[in-house]
């Protein structure tokens, strides 16, 4: 089993195709040896741009060789790019521009840099956008897969990406399946929703509530945000009377709303939205600030038993 | 100082500058080595201009930091973080003690300047360009309240490539701000590499002029320079002004200087031996 950041798994997998998809180049914002985009330049430097320390140009330069048939690949923080928010609203979305947005270092999970380098807004920002595909893989396998995916698949897209390790949680082989949830382990007291880091999380916590409580707790990693499996959580609302969505972003307009919105027109179990509640980050360490909005396994645990008895 | 007073700006003494600038790097190194992580290049460049501000040009009052007629410095290159601190706790903004708390889970002393949390920092930077607009307003809203204030606002050379920086420069000419004064650390360094590679600046002093701003170059590191240029500055003519700091990434640790991998990496107990040891050779009075 390995340990890796997302970033590190995505950019390594786009890096390795890079040679087959001649139509893919890669753009960064001076932030190339953090979010690993570098990986691509060594293999394909006449197809990877450095733009400099601006987010807004690189958008729109990705728009503009989408529009001349390339596959644009836009690297930089979560935060800075979805904070170009409405030139991805216009270059990219609307003009339905093949511009893959690539933000890392999601969510609390950035760590000792603080709230300023952090993203706990980007899934709500660009779920809003018509257009937009939504994505967040937990581990170095579905990384790739989505990589790959995306390779082949034309259209705007926003991939979520981790400065941290993730574990890995998927079996070789592993098919990703655009617009599907991704059942990890089955169950009947409850189902933990995870997305991004926090799906390895979910199953520890699984793990501790079956062996603490006697609980069958069935674990879903949601890789695809956007479009969201409405069948699939129509079919978990019938099959557990709770759903507990996890995920390391605000709790408002994120990967749980997503989830709401499909339940409370299907109707069935109960849902609790967790995540960052309405906050914003601060520097610690990722497990320290896990701990804190109770991410971790220990802290989900404590959420789906509270929630149990509500 | 007595707790009623007010730093008018002329009390520091400019002859203790560099044995104070290499107190302020020790603690900027010792910080950033506590928490590991950090950035130690574009705190060390800025050090020599943020310690001469406060210490012989800025108005203001450690005691009452939130004095309406204080001047402002927002440090738009928030990654320098660690100066702007090292130099606050130096001046009684808060305790020496809690220096060594930096980035860590509970600390007031963010990775990034965050406001409302310790005493003196005027706005949340960390994402780069949005330094100079804040430092905009503060000027519009002292002339418009008839205060001699000024705000002054640093910002990284990489950090010109953000489209905003030159949007608030447009701006500020436009509106005649002479209370607004920027300080550019020239350093030559950024992220990924120099300036130079990634996205050259060209000529910079004939940029900011062309714009509408008075402009001057000096040796960031120079206390005397320094002194003098906020001085000018501090002209009433109807125009912005910009000090162009040239300076050197990591200033005053030889094996970091100009060293682009030292932009955002901590020490360890070797280098920062190592690093102290330069310094405390160099800079003893
Ligand atoms: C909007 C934004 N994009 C990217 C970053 C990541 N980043 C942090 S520091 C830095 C380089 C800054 O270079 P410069 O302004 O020259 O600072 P210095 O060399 O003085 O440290 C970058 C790209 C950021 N903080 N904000």
């Amino acid at each position: 089993m390995t340990n890796a950041p997302t970033r590190q798994s995505f950019s390594a997998a786009l890096a390795e195709r890079g040679p087959q998809y001649p139509e893919v180049v890669v753009l960064d914002a001076d932030l190339s040896k953090s979010t690993k985009s570098e990986l691509f330049r060594k293999v394909c430097p006449d197809r990877f741009f450095q733009m400099g320390i601006c987010e807004q140009n690189m958008i729109g330069a990705a728009a503009g060789l989408a529009m001349s048939g390339k596959t644009a690949f836009c690297f930089s923080f979560a935060c800075f790019v979805a904070g170009r928010f409405e030139t991805i609203k216009i270059s990219v979305a609307y003009g339905g521009a093949n511009v893959k947005i690539i933000g890392t270092h999601a969510g609390v999970g950035v760590g000792a840099d603080g709230y300023s380098q952090m993203s706990l807004e980007d899934i709500a920002l660009m779920r809003s956008l018509p257009a937009m595909r939504v994505y967040q893989p937990a581990d170095d396998i579905e990384a790739a897969a989505l990589c790959e995916h995306l390779c082949r698949t034309p259209g705007p897209a926003y991939v979520r990406l981790t400065r941290q390790n993730v574990p890995t949680i998927h079996a070789d082989g592993y098919v990703f399946r655009d617009g599907e949830l991704d059942e990890l382990r089955s169950g009947t007291d409850l189902a933990l929703f995870g997305t991004g880091a926090t799906s390895a999380e979910c199953l520890k916590a699984a793990d501790r509530l079956g062996d603490s409580q006697g609980l069958s707790v069935a674990v879903v990693n949601v890789p695809s945000i956007k479009p969201i499996d409405v069948d699939g959580i129509a079919s978990w609302a019938k099959r557990v009377p709770l759903i507990v969505t996890v995920e390391d972003h605000n709790v408002l307009a994120g990967m749980g709303s997503a989830v709401a919105e499909v339940l409370a027109e299907v109707g069935g179990a109960r849902l609790l939205r967790h995540g960052v509640h309405d906050a914003f980050g601060e520097s610690g360490s990722a497990a320290e600030l896990y701990r804190k909005h109770r991410l971790d396994a220990d802290g989900i645990a404590e959420v789906a038993v509270a929630a149990r008895t509500r | 100082m007595d707790s009623e007073q007010h730093d008018s700006g002329q009390g520091g003494d400019p002859t203790s500058l560099p044995s104070l600038c290499t107190q302020l790097r020790i603690d900027i190194l010792e910080m950033i080595h506590a928490a590991g992580s950090g950035h130690p290049g574009g705190s060390l460049s800025a050090i020599d201009v943020i310690a001469t501000l406060y210490e012989c040009q800025l108005t203001h009052n450690p005691h009452e930091p939130d004095w309406p007629d204080r001047d402002r410095f927002i440090l738009s290159k928030g990654h320098g973080a660690p100066a702007l601190y090292a130099v606050l706790a130096h001046r009684g903004y808060f305790p020496r003690a809690r220096l060594s708390s930096l980035r860590t889970f509970g600390s007031e002393l963010q990775g990034h300047p965050v406001v409302g949390t310790v005493a003196g920092v005027e706005a949340c930077t960390g994402s780069l360009g949005q330094g100079l607009s804040i430092a905009q307003g503060v000027a519009l809203a002292a002339r418009l309240d008839g205060r001699d204030v000024r705000a002054y606002c640093m910002l990284g050379d990489g950090e010109l490539q953000e489209g905003q920086v030159w949007e608030a420069a447009l701006s500020a000419a436009a509106y005649g701000l002479d209370g607004l004064v920027a300080i550019l650390d020239l350093n030559g360094g950024q992220l990924d590499g120099h300036t130079a590679d990634i996205l050259p600046l060209g000529d910079v002093a004939a940029k900011w002029t062309s714009f509408g701003w008075g402009v001057r170059s000096i040796d960031g590191h120079d206390h005397a320079q320094i002194l003098d240029a906020l001085r000018w500055a501090k002209g009433r003519d109807g125009m912005p002004k910009v000090i162009i700091a040239n300076t050197v990434k990591g200033k005053g640790v030889p094996f970091m200087e100009d060293q682009v991998a030292w932009h955002g990496a901590a020490p360890t107990d070797e280098q920062l031996e190592q690093a102290l040891a330069a310094l405390r050779g160099e800079g003893a009075p």
